[in-house]
């Protein structure tokens, strides 16, 4: 049985108090923290991203919330601070960006195994097989230009192999747009489901957007270029499955209880202590925002929030490795294209179609996506190792 | 394309970085500084304090590897004092050797693509000779942890910090707009940090008894000091041909400007090339280096 949001009452907003210390704590470790504790810091860094970026646009439509929503999202802000400085200073951009693809991988393919609306499923792997071939491309730019093993980052957990290859993921923009879910009809879990990942690949955007110019390599200023594209293309698509007929303070209570399963989940795996008390407290504090956020949506639209909200929480996303669904769909799915909302055969894609006419204006000059993984194949310790450890005759001489 | 490199020589390349460059919205900006009344009392020194704090708590940056206990051909291996300390030191090793390989390869790529046509730099025959030491190196290093039950895929804790110090390096030779003197300056800093390394690595071989892993060491030593007696030569040289080439242009300069002085006084125009630094060095040094 799951967490149940409306007898749990968290902690006040008065009591939500925080200093600089307490903000900038001792930062993860590379190299010994578990890649599911930085995959989470990373996710949920982007969470709290969404809270603000979402309470902003409220408050810029509606004059009367502007005072509670400046009031949670100053709390929100810090919280997203104190996560996203868990990240420690030798984690380089590009291993950062081998930690955001992690997240995408298999918080989505947790997602879509959990999605109990076909169509919706079906997004997530579409979006899931693009993300996982930029995985393939960053790894590659890292071994080829830092002469670094992404697979340090992944620990293992998650393929260095290639998806949709980038390349053909530009696509018009009326061919990222997707049919949204029924704000009436919805499980619960799939409102949850959709705000989860689009705020993932919202923050992913932003980030590239970020550091991309650090770079100085051109191949990588390219690389970055061209994925923060689709990372654009991503979140047209994930903010298309969300009813826009929720009216704000619908949205808010859902942002709100987004956060509340989104720490539920941390929690659930976390194996580092210290990373551990942040979920749980911040964990608290959301149940504080998700019931100052009902008393507003009783107080302004006079409705039950029990028709939106779920008892008990449904059950945590799952941070393992998804390494067998995620091989399957690619095995099944790689080969799908995007017309408007619907999805086909890249066969049925007829070569005056929008996508393909955008598609060849962008690679037109080259492709640095294809550039930049010609030929490549991960091995550990990188390309250049002359030789591959036997795993298996090292276990068996183990055992 | 081309109207991309027409509008890259029209950008105007000043140096707009120094005061001098607007006096006087720099006096402005002086005087004003001078006014001000900082909030709080105390110095730079305070500054110790929070790190101090921080600097109590820290856990290190990351823990030594595990060690395998099977060697690469599948024998036991005992352990011995000071193998965690020797696994770190190779596994940095190894990490700046496949970082250097990379280095050269891109170094390769920017001399090739530039045509080079002054003698006093790399060809492309030597710095593919380095690039493939530094990859002997690579795999070397990586035969050596294994045989030791190591695991040649950690990143040990000393190799990050190593990839923290490489990552300006990386940026350098990286970068289209260094030029090879300042892509050398870059190489000279990772050659001066790997003799260092291989010096250590070998001292430590020699301390645990590990005669083999000593032998190989002083082998690739000599290779990198190689490495680093080349570039300091290229940078050198490089240097003051560069300098030499600037007193030539200057004096060129002068006398044109002396010609149009004679024929009619024209206003001052704004050069929309990037103004070139005095040498501190004169031609003469060149001749000099020369005989």
């Amino acid at each position: 049985m799951g967490l149940n949001l409306m007898k749990e009452k968290g902690v006040a907003l008065d009591e939500q108090k925080f200093d600089w210390r307490d903000i900038v704590q001792v930062p993860t470790s590379k190299l010994d923290s578990d890649a599911f504790t930085r995959v989470r810091i990373i996710l949920m860094n982007g969470i709290e991203s969404e809270a603000l970026r979402f309470q902003h646009a409220c408050a810029r439509m509606n004059k009367e919330l502007q005072p509670a929503l400046a009031r949670v999202r100053r709390i929100e802000q810090h919280q997203q601070t104190m996560i996203n400085w868990l990240l420690p200073a030798d984690l380089s951009p590009l291993e950062t960006t081998i930690g955001f693809e992690q997240v995408a991988i298999e918080v989505t393919a947790s997602v879509a195994v959990h999605e109990p609306d076909p169509y919706l499923a079906q997004v997530y792997r579409f979006g899931l097989l693009e993300d996982f071939d930029h995985m393939y491309r960053f790894s590659a730019l890292m071994d080829r230009v830092a002469g670094c093993d992404a697979n340090n980052i992944l620990q293992s957990y998650t393929d260095i192999l290639p998806g949709r290859p980038t390349s053909v993921e530009h696509r018009a923009p009326e061919d990222d747009l997707r049919e949204c879910y029924d704000r009436k009809k919805a499980a619960p879990i799939s409102k949850l489901n959709a705000g989860t990942i689009m705020a993932g690949e919202h923050q992913t955007h932003d980030y590239y957007m970020t550091i991309g110019p650090m770079f100085a390599d051109p191949i990588a200023r390219q690389l970055y270029a061209e994925i923060a594209s689709i990372e654009e293309q991503h979140v047209t698509q994930y903010e298309s499955i969300i009813d826009p007929e929720e009216t704000w303070l619908e949205k808010w209570l859902m942002h709100e209880a987004g956060e509340i399963y989104n720490y539920y989940s941390c929690l659930q795996y976390e194996s580092n202590p210290r990373v551990k008390a942040i979920w749980q407290r911040f964990l608290d504090y959301e149940l504080g925002h998700f019931h100052y956020v009902v008393d507003l949506f009783k107080k302004f639209e006079r409705r039950d929030p029990a028709e939106l909200i779920p008892e008990s929480l449904p059950e945590p996303i799952e941070y393992k490795s998804h390494r067998e669904f995620v091989r399957k769909t690619l095995s099944e799915e790689v080969d799908l294209r995007a017309r408007q909302t619907k999805f086909i055969h890249k066969d049925e894609e007829g070569a005056d179609s929008p996508s393909v006419v955008y598609r060849e204006q962008m690679n037109s000059n080259g492709s640095p996506s294809e550039t930049v993984a010609a030929g490549y194949k991960w091995k550990p310790g990188t390309e250049l190792a002359e030789e591959t450890p036997d795993i298996k005759k090292l276990q068996k001489k183990v055992a | 394309m081309e109207a991309r490199e027409s509008d890259l020589k029209q950008e105007m390349l000043v140096n707009r970085t120094g005061i001098m460059n607007n006096p006087e919205l720099s006096a402005e900006l002086i005087e004003g500084a001078k006014q001000t009344v900082p909030s709080s009392q105390g110095d730079a020194t305070d500054l110790a304090t929070i790190k101090a704090d921080y600097l109590q708590e820290a856990p290190p940056i990351g823990s030594p590897p595990i060690m395998v206990e099977v060697s690469r051909d599948g024998k036991n291996v005992g352990q011995f004092e000071g193998l965690a300390v020797l696994l770190d030191k190779l596994g940095e090793r190894l990490a700046f050797e496949r970082q250097g390989t990379r280095l050269y390869e891109a170094f390769m790529q920017k001399c090739e693509s530039l045509n080079l046509e002054d003698g006093s730099g790399p060809s492309s025959e030597e710095l593919r000779h380095i690039c493939q030491e530094e990859l002997e190196h690579f795999n070397l290093l990586q035969k050596a942890i294994t045989t030791l039950g190591g695991d040649a895929t950690v990143q040990t804790p000393s190799a990050d910090v190593a990839g923290v110090l490489t990552h300006g390096v990386l940026q350098i030779v990286g970068d289209p707009r260094t030029t090879i003197p300042q892509t050398l300056q870059a190489m000279l800093t990772a050659e001066l940090v790997d003799n260092d390394g291989w010096q250590m690595l070998q001292d430590l071989a020699t301390e645990l008894g590990q005669d083999d892993l000593e032998e190989q060491c002083s082998r690739a030593l000599e290779q990198e000091q190689e490495h680093l007696e080349k570039v300091r030569e290229w940078l050198l040289s490089m240097t003051l041909d560069q300098a030499s080439a600037m007193d030539e242009d200057d004096l060129e300069e002068d006398e044109r400007n002396d010609e149009a002085g004679k024929e009619a006084k024209q206003p001052e125009k704004r050069t929309t090339k990037s103004p070139k630094p005095k040498s501190s060095r004169s031609a003469k040094a060149k001749k000099k280096k020369k005989k």
